[in-house]
C-alpha cells in the first residue's frame, strides 16, 4: 500500500470506524430530514428523531458489540 | 461580543480533543527521536505542521463561501460520525471490552518498529523515521483542525476554538519536553469519553440547525444534549462492563 493510500484510509477511518454505527447515524439523519420535509409545521419532531435516534443507535451498537 | 455560554463548550471541546490528539502525535515523535535522534523527528514533525498550515490556508477561505445551513448540516453529520465513534470506543474501553489506549505501549511499539526497520534498511531509516513523525503530526493534526472547524465554524467561534486547541498542543509539548518521555499518565479514555460526549452533542445540534430545527434554548440546548449523551453512555458502560474493567474516574 502506498503512503498516500495509507493516509487516505486512516482519514476515512476517522469517520467510518464501525460500519454499523456509521450506517445507523446516516439513517437517523436521513429519517430526520424526511420528517422535517414532510412535517414542516412540526420542526421539533425532526429534532426528536435526530436526538433520540442517535442516542438509541449508540446504545444499541455498544450492547450489540458487547454480545458479540 | 461572544457569549460565554456559546464559547465555553466550543473552547473546552477544542482544548480537550486537541489534548488527546497532541499526546498521540507526540508519542510517535518522541519514539522517532529516541531511535533516530531529534533531526528526523523534528523535520518530520515540522513538515507535518507545514502541510497542515497549507491545508488550513487553502481550505479555510472556502468555509465563508458555503451557505450556513449547508455548512451546519455537513459539519453536523461529520461531527456525529466522528464524535459518536470516539464515544463508542471510550464506552467499550471503559467497559473493558477493548483494551485502553496505552501511550507507553504505543511508544514501545513504534520504537520496536523503527529498530526493526534499522536492521533491515539502515540507509533509508532516517527517511522512514521522518515519515513516521510526519504522518503522526499530519493525521492527528487533521483531527485537531477538524474539531476546531466543527465546533467553531457554525457560530463564528473559530478563533476561540483555535486558541483552545493551540493551548492544548502547547501544554502537551511543554510537558513532554520537560518529562522527555510519553505522557502515559494522561487519563486518555476519560478525555475521549468527555470529548466524544461533547462532539456528539455539537453534531446533533448542528445537524438539527442545518435541517431547520428550532432547538429550545438555542445554544444552551448543546449542554442538555451533552447531559443526555453522558447519561446514555454511562448507562451503556454499566450494562456492558466486564469485571476487570477500569472504573471511569
Amino acid at each position: 500500500m502506498t503512503p498516500l493510500m495509507n493516509v487516505l484510509q486512516e482519514l476515512s477511518g476517522l469517520f467510518f470506524d464501525d460500519g454499523w454505527l456509521a450506517t445507523a447515524i446516516l439513517g437517523v439523519v436521513l429519517l430526520a430530514a424526511t420528517v422535517a420535509a414532510l412535517a414542516p409545521g412540526l420542526p421539533l419532531a425532526a429534532g426528536g428523531v435526530l436526538l433520540f435516534g442517535c442516542l438509541g443507535a449508540l446504545f444499541r451498537n455498544v450492547v450489540a458489540t458487547a454480545r458479540r | 461580543m461572544i457569549a460565554w455560554t456559546t464559547a465555553a463548550p466550543a473552547v473546552s471541546a477544542a482544548f480537550l480533543g486537541s489534548l488527546v490528539e497532541a499526546v498521540e502525535a507526540l508519542t510517535i515523535v518522541l519514539a522517532v527521536a529516541t531511535v533516530r535522534g531529534w533531526r528526523p523527528a523534528g523535520l518530520g514533525a515540522l513538515a507535518g505542521l507545514g502541510s497542515l498550515a497549507l491545508i488550513v490556508l487553502a481550505l479555510g477561505p472556502l468555509l465563508g463561501r458555503v451557505p450556513l445551513h449547508v455548512l451546519q448540516l455537513v459539519i453536523g453529520v461529520l461531527l456525529l460520525l466522528f464524535g459518536m465513534r470516539w464515544l463508542r470506543k471510550a464506552i467499550l474501553r471503559a467497559g473493558g471490552l477493548i483494551p485502553l489506549h496505552d501511550e507507553a505501549f504505543a511508544f514501545e511499539a513504534e520504537t520496536a518498529e523503527l529498530h526493526d526497520q534499522a536492521r533491515r534498511q539502515v540507509a533509508r531509516l532516517a527517511w522512514l523515521a521522518g515519515l513516521a513523525s510526519f504522518k503522526a503530526v499530519l493525521l492527528e493534526g487533521l483531527e485537531v483542525v477538524f474539531i476546531v472547524i466543527a465546533v467553531g465554524a457554525g457560530r463564528g467561534l473559530l478563533v476561540p476554538a483555535s486558541l483552545g486547541a493551540l493551548a492544548a498542543c502547547a501544554l502537551v509539548t511543554a510537558a513532554a519536553f520537560a518529562a522527555r518521555r510519553p505522557l502515559a499518565r494522561v487519563p486518555e479514555n476519560t478525555l475521549k469519553f468527555a470529548v466524544g460526549v461533547m462532539l456528539s452533542a455539537f453534531g446533533t445540534f448542528w445537524t438539527g440547525e442545518g435541517l431547520g430545527v428550532p432547538w429550545p434554548g438555542e445554544d444552551l440546548a448543546i449542554i442538555g444534549f451533552a447531559a443526555l449523551f453522558l447519561v446514555v453512555a454511562l448507562a451503556a458502560v454499566a450494562l456492558v462492563r466486564r469485571p476487570a474493567a477500569e472504573a471511569l474516574p
